[in-house]
């Protein structure tokens, strides 16, 4: 019966890979295809999670909400909760240059978790908010699982599609120039502040989605899992490893470092006790050499920019 | 139609444009000289925005213009180059002509998805229109090349591409010469002329090529110092003492 057990692993890590697709689409949307330095996809995601989890959890004593509605109306809910709060972040940090932006995404991200780790009222503190309805999750465990699977593999398709369409778009072009370019995206008469807010806000809509995807999937929220090292580093790593500014290597890069985190997670839980504290540095690490490995022999991702795969110009000869 | 009145941009205690006052009339194309430093390329940058002056105002087609930011200049017909090409490097050479017209219908995030039709229209039209501009600078056979692996030159002359893609109506040419050879200088000149006469654009010019200046440009202004030092034709700005003194002899010989 040993490949039941793997087969649920595959689809229980494949629920993971698609929800940190989003994470990751829309962090391509920002840094990838805009050259946005947003550090604070956590804060999103917890945002997301939450607004999702109050709007759909049953009521309950002490917390905001919840209001035990349909699990659809909670997920646009996340999306239109990240991008509010996205609005007057990106109003206020997209002025900054783009390694000062890091370090304010940073801050609200922090900021955010502090508050949901804090309010009582709001999201019932370091408790979290449980009951969070799983759509089709009345079936057995492995049809659960699998019809989940299907939902954010369909979620994810869309997703895919529509940020595929929007990025070759003209909007898209203007990005991709503003990224390249900003004085001379300008000078081209480009509001570029208020392009690079759309982008924010679009990216971050995304994170909020995955964030209530997340914990519809665990059917709880609590602020342990809005732990900066696994809902924003991670994601940087995955984009980068799989190609930032290309859609499928963003959703590549996914697959391929979190099955690595998810292995290196098995392999460690065979370490004696003695050494169980020093296993979570040791994934870190993994993790972070691999990310050095990958900027130092192919700084461009597995997948490049599409329009990069074209030989250099000969120089014109006089 | 430009009315630069008493122009002054100073970094600390240093005044990179000093007091500076002139005008560019319809149709002209104005060159622009001076030793290193005089102030050119700063007057330039706040005749196109980049960054508000500390005291004077710049007048254009009338208007004050002076608050007005880089984005809303271009849309009124006043563009620029750069001296150092800025172009968007990882978009191809048709990307980078295709993002300057202003207002394209695909430019707004739901356009996408409600308009499609329209937006097509459009992108045929710019694409149309980039196609004319390549074939103007001979520029065909890069169409799809990222715009980073072209060399110097062809980056000037995507500069000048991308001033054309939308209906300018005063160009800032900040060295458009600097680092081209002479076969594609010739060219990069006429290409100028013709804008000139058949588009009516009116120019600014800041080279270092004196012959390029001599060919083009009625009138000449010399700056030193952050501010005008004369201006007449070429003829006799280069016959001035004041000028010779500036340049104390570096290039007057090769003038």
């Amino acid at each position: 019966m040993e490949w039941i057990g793997f087969a649920n692993y595959a689809v229980f890590m494949a629920i993971f890979i698609c929800i940190y697709a989003l994470l990751s689409l829309g962090l391509n949307i920002q840094w990838g295809f805009t050259g946005l330095f947003n550090a604070g996809i956590a804060g999103f995601f917890a945002v997301g999670a939450y607004t999702s989890a109050v709007l759909t959890s049953p009521a309950a004593d002490g917390r905001l909400g919840g209001f035990d509605l349909p699990f659809w109306v909670g997920w646009i809910g996340a999306m239109v909760a990240a991008a509010l709060i996205a609005w007057p972040i990106g109003k206020i940090c997209l002025r900054f240059r783009s390694d000062y932006l890091a370090i304010a995404t940073i801050g609200v991200a922090e900021i955010i978790r502090l508050v949901i780790k804090s309010e009582d009222w709001l999201t019932n503190s370091a408790r979290g908010i449980t009951d969070i309805p799983r759509p089709l999750g009345d079936l057995s465990y492995t049809m659960s699982q699998l019809a989940y699977l299907g939902i954010v593999m369909a979620i994810l398709l869309v997703a895919y599609l529509m940020v595929e369409r929007q990025i070759a778009s003209p909007w898209g072009r203007m990005m991709r120039a503003i990224r390249d370019n900003e004085d001379a995206a300008r000078a081209m008469g480009k509001d570029v502040p208020y392009r690079r807010l759309e982008a924010f806000i679009f990216g971050s809509a995304l994170m909020g989605l995955g964030g209530a995807l997340f914990a519809h999937f665990n059917r709880s929220i609590t602020p342990e899992a809005i732990d900066p090292m696994v809902a924003t580093f991670l994601v940087w790593i995955m984009l980068i490893l799989g190609g930032s500014g290309n859609n499928r290597g963003a959703i590549l890069g996914v697959a391929v470092v979190w099955i690595i985190w998810s292995l290196s997670e098995i392999v460690t839980d065979q370490f004696p006790h003695e050494y169980a504290v020093k296993a979570k540095y040791l994934r870190i690490f993994l993790i972070g050499l691999m990310l050095q490995l990958v900027l130092r022999f192919r700084p461009e991702g597995l997948l490049p920019e599409a329009s990069g795969e074209r030989k250099p110009v000969g120089k014109p000869s006089d | 139609m430009l009315e630069v009145d008493q122009l002054v941009m100073s970094y600390g205690g240093f005044r990179a444009v000093d007091n500076c006052s002139l005008s560019v009339t319809e149709g002209s194309i104005t060159g622009l000289i001076g030793p290193n430093g005089a102030g050119k390329t700063t007057l330039f940058n706040l005749v196109a925005g980049a960054f508000p002056p500390s005291s004077g105002r710049i007048r254009y087609l009338g208007e004050d213009i002076t608050g007005l930011s880089t984005d809303r200049r271009f849309h009124l017909g006043l563009v620029r180059t750069f001296q150092i090409p800025h172009e968007f490097h990882r978009l191809t050479v048709m990307e980078n002509l295709m993002m300057v017209p202003p207002h394209q219908a695909g430019e707004t995030l739901l356009a996408n998805w409600l308009t499609f039709g329209k937006v097509r229209r459009n992108e045929e039209e710019v694409r149309q229109r980039a196609e004319e501009t390549l074939a103007f600078l001979e520029l065909e056979h890069v169409a799809e090349e990222r715009a980073g692996n072209l060399s110097g030159g062809q980056k000037k002359l995507l500069e000048l591409g991308r001033t054309m893609m939308t209906d300018a109506r005063l160009v800032l040419l900040d060295e458009p010469a600097a680092g081209v050879n002479r076969t594609l200088l010739r060219k990069l000149e006429e290409k100028i002329a013709i804008l000139n006469k058949e588009r009516g654009y009116t120019f600014i010019l800041i080279e270092h090529d004196m012959e390029m200046i001599e060919k083009l440009c009625h009138p000449v202004i010399c700056m030193a110092e952050g501010r005008v030092l004369i201006e007449g034709d070429f003829a006799t700005v280069r016959a001035d003492e004041r000028v010779l003194e500036a340049y104390l002899g570096e290039t007057v010989g090769a003038a």
